[in-house]
């Protein structure tokens, strides 16, 4: 493998360069597509050794596809979400070129394929470890039938394939037996007994989302003995109630994240029974939920492992905020997005009480004055992320002790909100910040742009919604920007 | 014999009115049948005289009551005549001594026991005419021979009927004593009901004979409840079947009929594969034709005269009920080897002539019904055919390993006990969320090859594999449904679905067929 000319030495300097170093200096260029492409064009040989490194693919253009696929013999990650339309064919030749390399393959955007094409994608690619089939909506049981043939999968999204059921599920439960993840999300007609069989067979699965199913208490007690479950997603089972929960048994000792979302059928009782024993719990999220109440937060009072917690579109009680500040454990996320009842004491008081927030929410919270934002960065000086839309009470002033305290803020939100220049001047201080949205905030100018523009070399993402653009300060900061 | 008879007298110690000297007449003339017969010939026509009764007693006929004489039965007598020599001793040893036990009436028995004689005197001479008209068969006018024979078979059949009726009316009063005692015969097997039911069309032939004699074992069941006092012994129906047609069935039954089960006391009884098998049971006794239920047969008689036009004759003949209990009557299997048959170590009796039917042609005949939904079931017995149908095709949840379950949770429960089997999921389906292709019966509507993805691999239910292999295989040899014969289940639905409704399947079909 030679290309350079230069014929001073008879050895080629690149013959000592293996495939394999230059695999390794091909990884680091996987940031930059340009340089890749660029390295590929040199010559033939590097053309070939790009060719036979590149394991991921996101082809823009299905039709495409195959030729693109003989160029790349070892992909392995397929992503078909640019492409608009997947046919059974496109698969098959995916199938074909692939064979054992492929290990992921994202259909989630694509319609148009049956289970004809997939059960042609599984009996050739054997490999095949993760796929990805949200959205669609016209697979059938088939379909699942034919999933059930990848023997070795282990994540298996099927979000709103409204049309697989229990059959088809009991397909993907007994030929799939090391799956980790499912998302039956919106899959209408998956029942408990589809669940039951899929917890009975599938015993490695870590994550399960059932969100939106049409699920009772029947198939809890057979779910939480998967022992190894981490991340349980029960997002708008409405079947669910609070007495079906009391009689629930069983413990999940291995459970580190809920969702239980817009269930308004249980309360705290209903949620206690439910993750009873899950000691290692980290994350919750009850949004749009029960009443954070004095009840729920005692509830959670013993779980030592929390450390997210995501109350959005709860409606907050003073003495619930007053008793999750009484947590003997240490909040890392915090969120009251949309709640009502966040009030200046509690929410201080919280703050003060949990100093190791990283991340706090509290979008909409309307109530919040100056006196909150000030015992936030007063004790929170680690935040990270803020989010702050629509906080409509707080001063301008306020935002000046973001950049004065919080120096480690990368997200900022302050949509509409009163944040003038001067807050602006301060938050560029955060010299980590990667995305500030600015929306309809109608006191900021050009001056705090410049500031933003010149401090913050990492920012990545600036909404700047209903904003005046002047010419002049875009041209002063861009050069700040990257592209 | 001698002692026999002189038994028989001293029960008769007092002989009635209407007894025309039998006891003398019987301690006379021992065995002298013959000479009866004879002297009877001359007689023969004459239905009401008093036969002589000969030496025979039977310890049934001293039980006998003395009830009207409407009640018939078929006389164990009447064919047991030549053998009755045989069993006369122990018969009438027991009979007597379990008379002697009984209150009853002598005289109205001694009535009833003389009027029996005649009658069975009358029919052997009868008999004896058939069989002496059968030797002269080659010669003389066919035109006679028929007559005569017709006239003759005609009379038997009347004096068996006034047998029966004289028999049956003796009977009630002893039976729960013989129970324990003589072996009980099946007389009840052979009672023809009165009047109309006179099935059984004598003909000196065998084959004929049989198959006339068989229907009284089998209607005699109607009447046998009149009767069940009897205490005959041994299967005596069938053994008179045999000697009324001429003592030519070689059937040999009457050995140990005659016992009792020690577990209980019922009788057994066994009847003859022709008999279980016979399409008909019922004949007329005028034209012959076979009829498989008693009241096909009496409308069938309207047509022989007036005297069947008769409410009386129309009406179905009840079964009185007796004031005493019943004897306990079990059936044999007459298949050698069977647990049915009586001489299986392990006999396990039939309890009724349906069971027996039943159970010989479910056990012993060939399966010739086919069910014409599954087409895989097959029968003997039509009644389980039918049964059969209004199940099948109920089962719509399908595992792989091809059973079949009424409901969805029964399916998974079996499908979590077991490694390897999956749901299956038919092959047919449209696309379009009009047909929702998860419920197995809507896709049995539209199912139109009638493949079914059966995915018969015990570890890897290779469900994709046999998807493409079930679609080039023309006829699916496991194909549970087949539309095309599946009525019941085709919902309309079926009708309404031309072909599948979007191009796509057509190509991928294409693409599968040319891999």
């Amino acid at each position: 493998m030679k290309t350079n000319k230069k014929t001073t030495s008879n050895c080629n300097p690149f013959d000592f360069l293996t495939e394999e170093i230059i695999f390794t200096i091909l990884d680091y260029l996987n940031d930059d597509p340009f340089s890749k492409k660029s390295f590929s064009l040199t010559c033939k040989a590097l053309y070939s050794i790009e060719s036979h490194h590149r394991k991921t693919l996101k082809p823009l253009r299905a039709e495409l596809l195959s030729r693109t696929l003989h160029r790349y013999p070892h992909i392995e990650h397929l992503d078909l979400t640019l492409c608009p339309r997947i046919e059974d064919s496109m698969l098959n030749v995916v199938s074909l070129a692939c064979k054992d390399a492929l290990c992921s393959i994202n259909l989630s955007r694509s319609r148009f394929f049956t289970n004809i094409g997939l059960s042609s994608l599984v009996s050739s690619c054997f490999n095949l470890v993760e796929i990805d089939l949200s959205n669609g909506v016209e697979l059938n049981d088939l379909a699942a039938a034919a999933i059930a043939e990848a023997k070795n999968l282990e994540k298996l999204w099927l979000s709103r394939c409204k049309l697989i059921t229990d059959m088809g599920i009991g397909c993907v439960a007994v030929g799939c037996r090391k799956l980790r993840l499912i998302c039956l999300k919106w899959c209408l007609k998956v029942s408990d007994l589809g669940l039951q069989l899929l917890a009975l067979k599938c015993k490695e699965i870590r994550s399960l989302d059932l969100s939106y199913l049409q699920i009772t208490e029947k198939c809890l007690p057979s779910i939480l003995q998967l022992q190894h479950l981490e991340d349980l997603v029960l997002e708008g089972c409405l079947g669910i109630d609070d007495d079906a929960l009391s009689t629930l048994q069983q413990s999940c000792k291995s459970l580190k994240t809920l969702n239980m979302s817009h269930c308004h059928n249980h309360s705290h009782v209903g949620l206690s029974s439910l993750i009873n024993g899950a000691e290692n719990l980290r994350e919750l999220t009850l949004a749009y939920g029960p009443a954070i109440t004095e009840d729920l937060a005692k509830c959670l009072h013993t779980f030592s492992g929390l450390r997210s917690v995501k109350f959005d579109g709860c409606l907050v009680k003073c003495s619930g905020v007053r008793a999750i500040a009484r947590w003997p454990h240490s909040l890392k996320e915090l969120s009251f997005s949309k709640c009502s009842g966040v009030e200046d004491d509690s929410l201080s008081f919280l703050v003060q009480a949990h100093k190791e927030l990283t991340k706090l929410d509290i979008t909409c919270c309307r109530k919040i004055t100056y006196d909150s934002v000030d015992s936030i960065t007063s004790s929170c000086r680690s935040l990270t992320s803020v989010r702050m839309e629509s906080c409509s009470l707080v001063p301008k002033e306020a935002f000046v002790l973001f950049g004065q305290r919080c120096e480690l803020i990368e997200e900022l939100d302050v949509t509409d909100t009163k944040i003038d220049d001067e807050g602006l001047k301060s938050i560029s201080r955060c010299s980590k910040l990667s995305s500030l949205k600015l929306g309809i905030c109608l006191n900021i100018a050009d001056d705090g742009l410049k500031h933003i523009g010149s401090s913050c070399s990492k920012l990545k993402e600036l909404d700047l919604y209903r904003f005046c653009l002047n010419f002049q300060c875009l041209h002063s900061s861009s050069t700040m920007f990257k592209p | 014999m001698e002692p026999n008879d002189r038994l028989s007298l001293d029960a008769w110690a007092n002989p009635s009115s209407s007894c025309n000297g039998l006891p003398r007449k019987m301690s006379l003339e021992n065995p002298s049948f013959t000479n009866f017969n004879l002297q009877q010939q001359e007689q023969k026509w004459d239905d009401t005289s008093i036969l002589n009764y000969g030496i025979r007693i039977e310890p049934p006929f001293l039980e006998f009551n003395q009830a009207s004489e409407s009640e018939y039965l078929l006389s164990s007598t009447c064919n047991n005549q030549p053998k009755v020599l045989d069993q006369e001793d122990g018969l009438n040893n027991e009979a007597l001594q379990t008379s002697k036990s009984l209150d009853w009436d002598p005289r109205t028995m001694l009535n009833n026991l003389s009027f029996l004689e005649q009658k069975i005197h009358h029919l052997q001479d009868l008999v004896h005419l058939i069989v002496g008209r059968k030797g002269q068969a080659l010669g003389g006018h066919d035109q006679l021979v028929t007559q005569q024979q017709q006239l003759i078979t005609a009379d038997l059949t009347s004096i068996i009927v006034q047998l029966i009726s004289t028999a049956g009316s003796l009977l009630p009063s002893v039976k729960h004593k013989l129970s324990t005692g003589p072996p009980n015969g099946q007389l009840g097997e052979l009672l023809f009901p009165p009047l109309a039911g006179m099935n059984c069309v004598p003909q000196p032939q065998h084959g004929s004979g049989s198959v006339a004699v068989q229907p009284q074992c089998v209607t005699g069941s109607k009447v046998s409840d009149q009767c069940n006092q009897m205490d005959v012994t041994g299967s005596f129906g069938t053994e008179q079947n045999l000697s009324i047609e001429e003592h030519e069935m070689k059937e040999e039954e009457d050995a140990d009929e005659g016992e009792n089960l020690p577990p209980g006391s019922y009788d057994i009884l066994q009847l003859e594969k022709e008999e279980i098998l016979a399409p008909h049971t019922h004949f007329c006794t005028i034209c012959g034709k076979g009829f498989k239920r008693d009241a096909n047969l009496r409308m069938h008689m309207r047509g022989h005269g007036d005297e069947y036009k008769t409410p009386a004759a129309l009406a179905k003949p009840n079964k009185e009920s007796s004031s005493e209990p019943v004897i306990i009557k079990r059936y044999s299997c007459p298949f050698a080897g069977c647990k049915r048959n009586k001489d299986h170590k392990k006999f396990q009796p039939l309890k009724t002539i349906l069971c027996v039917k039943n159970h010989y042609k479910r056990t012993h005949c060939d399966k010739s019904y086919i069910c014409s939904r599954c087409n895989t079931k097959k029968f003997s017995v039509m009644a389980d055919l039918k049964t059969h149908e209004k199940h099948c095709g109920k089962d719509k949840w399908l595992c792989s390993c091809g059973t079949t379950f009424s409901r969805k949770d029964k399916l998974f429960g079996h499908i979590a006990l077991f490694q390897g089997h999956t749901p299956a999921i038919p092959l047919e389906e449209t696309k379009g969320p009009s047909v929702s292709c998860d419920k197995m019966d809507g896709n049995e509507a539209s199912n139109k090859s009638g493949n079914i993805n059966f995915s018969f691999g015990s570890n890897a239910g290779s469900g994709a594999q046999n998807i493409i292999e079930v679609k080039e295989d023309g006829d699916d040899p496991a194909s549970y449904f087949s539309p095309l014969s599946f009525d019941t289940c085709n919902f309309g639905g079926f009708h309404e679905f031309p072909r599948p409704t979007f191009d796509d399947s057509e190509s991928s079909f294409s693409f599968l067929e040319a891999p």
